[in-house]
């Protein structure tokens, strides 16, 4: 067995050490340390339910190895937002009910926040295109673009103001 | 380690088995861990840039390296450039920095285009060009616009540097030349001339996030109303991706008709050796590369026309 190793992560703006062996990944390692709403589906970078923020890009956390992002900054869909004051994207994801089994929905938000970051007015390609690694099997993605083309369009004018 | 909110205990399986990981913290760093690993053992280390093909193969336990060398630090090799009339990307440059260089979509257009229909967002933010390229699936996307724009790779070990031409860089199926002491540091082409058409077409089940069918890329260079360049790239079609040569010579020198292309599309697909899969018939992908290769002559010779 590799030596596991402490490693210091920011996770949601909180600071905190844990023991990690080489062989784990985020995604293993952010359901151990309680953050549930990274989800776990195909496990191979197909299905971008274990979606996470790091330094503000969405990557597959099951495609990362834990050690490699030491002392970067990283955001799950919780971290988006609070239960009092929801970030936009999730306001609108309800909104439209962009939601049915809610399995997928932290990783697409995620996803989401991430191309908005860099694009903060997509076209309906922009949104497929970043969006395409999200799979959600219950329903479809029409309330899904609909809810980022609303919270993009909140975001913009947030900006604005702000 | 926090207990779990859910009291669960810890016995489920590890996703990834055993290796170890090391973390250097730059080149110099990092081609003498692989040049140790080479001599002393027996070569068991590979290196693991996006992971996007490697920790997916040790998950689906086709590969087992006993230790990778993470280049998420050498930020030396991280980028584009132009130096010299060539256009130069960095060994751990990712498909969203390609998408976010500036004038990339200039230097080349069949890249890019390739990289926006490459996998999902978060597979762009992780993997990388070179890694695409040293995995070497024949489906890999890079690849076909990479040899349309005559791209050269750097390989770098503690003994020192070689160059050579993406053309000459694979062997056969995901094989390559590069040694294992050896991580490739750069890529570069030259800076397309003005009077250059550039384009890539991926046919997939979908846009984006799907395996190729056939990924096709061409090259022309107009001079005086002839073709003076003509570089043609068949991606998904056979062992190793390469270009169709015979199809190329046709073009060469002359000036295009329908009648010319279509006799260079119909040559291309003799390149062809493609697999029957659960994507697509041999037939079908040898039908797309007629059609593509057609499409895109047609297009480039009226761009340039
Ligand atoms: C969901 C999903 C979708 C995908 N979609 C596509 C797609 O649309 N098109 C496509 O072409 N591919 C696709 N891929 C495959 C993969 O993402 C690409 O091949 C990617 O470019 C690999 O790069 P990486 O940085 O992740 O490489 P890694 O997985 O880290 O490494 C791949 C190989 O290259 C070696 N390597 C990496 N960097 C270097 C270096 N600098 N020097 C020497 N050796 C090196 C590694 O040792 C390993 O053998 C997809 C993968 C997934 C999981």
């Amino acid at each position: 067995m590799a030596e596991k190793k402490l490693i210091a992560l920011e996770i949601n703006g909180r600071r905190l050490e844990a023991s990690v062996p080489p062989n784990q990944t985020l995604l293993e390692s952010l359901r151990e340390l309680g953050y549930f709403e990274v989800k776990s589906g195909c496990e191979k970078g197909d299905c971008g339910a274990c979606a996470v923020l790091v330094d503000g890009e969405a990557i597959d956390s099951c495609l990362t190895l834990t050690w490699t992002v030491e002392g970067r900054r990283l955001t799950t869909v919780a971290g988006l937002g609070s239960g009092e004051h929801l970030h936009p994207l999730q306001t609108a994801f309800i909104e439209h009910g962009a939601i049915q089994c809610g399995y997928c929905t932290p990783g697409l938000i995620i996803a989401a926040q991430s191309m908005l970051d860099t694009t903060p007015n997509p076209n309906d390609e922009d949104i497929r295109l970043a969006l395409s690694g999200n799979l959600c099997r219950c329903t479809g993605y029409t309330k899904v673009f609909a809810a980022v083309r609303d919270a993009a369009a909140v975001m913009r004018e947030g900006k604005r103001s702000g | 380690m926090q207990p779990r909110r859910d009291g669960a205990p810890e016995t489920r399986k590890t996703m990834l088995a055993d290796f170890d990981l090391v973390i250097p913290a730059n080149l110099t760093q990092a081609l003498q861990i692989l040049s140790e690993d080479a001599t002393r053992n027996g070569h068991d280390a590979m290196p693991l840039a996006g992971g996007t093909n490697l920790l997916v193969d040790i998950r689906a336990r086709r590969a087992a390296p006993k230790r990778l060398i993470a280049l998420g630090k050498l930020d030396e090799l991280r980028g584009t450039t132009i130096d010299n009339g060539r256009v130069i990307v960095g060994g751990r440059t990712t498909l969203t920095d390609v998408l976010r260089a500036p004038r990339m979509a200039e230097h080349a257009p069949s890249l890019v285009q390739s990289a926006r229909v490459f996998g999902g967002q978060m597979v762009r933010n992780s993997a990388t060009v070179a890694g695409n390229l040293c995995y070497g699936s024949p489906a890999a996307d890079t690849v076909p616009p990479l040899l349309s724009l005559n791209a050269e790779l750097t390989l770098a070990s503690q003994a020192g540097r070689r160059v050579v031409p993406l053309n000459d860089f694979f062997l056969g199926y995901k094989q390559n030349v590069r040694r294992h002491d050896e991580l490739v540091t750069e890529i570069t082409w030259p800076l397309p001339p003005s009077n250059s058409a550039n384009l890539f077409y991926k046919l997939a089940r979908r846009k984006g996030d799907a395996i190729t069918v056939v990924g096709l890329a061409v090259t022309l260079v107009v001079e005086s109303g002839k073709c003076s360049c003509v570089r043609i790239a068949l991606g998904a079609v056979a062992p190793v991706i390469k270009r169709a040569l015979a199809a190329e010579a046709m073009l060469i020198d002359q000036a295009l008709t329908p009648t010319l292309i279509d006799a260079a599309a119909g040559q291309a697909v003799e390149a062809c050796e493609p697999i029957d899969d659960a994507r697509a018939s041999a037939e079908y992908r040898c039908h797309g590369v007629y059609v593509l290769t057609r499409r895109l002559l047609t297009q480039a010779w009226e761009r340039l026309s």
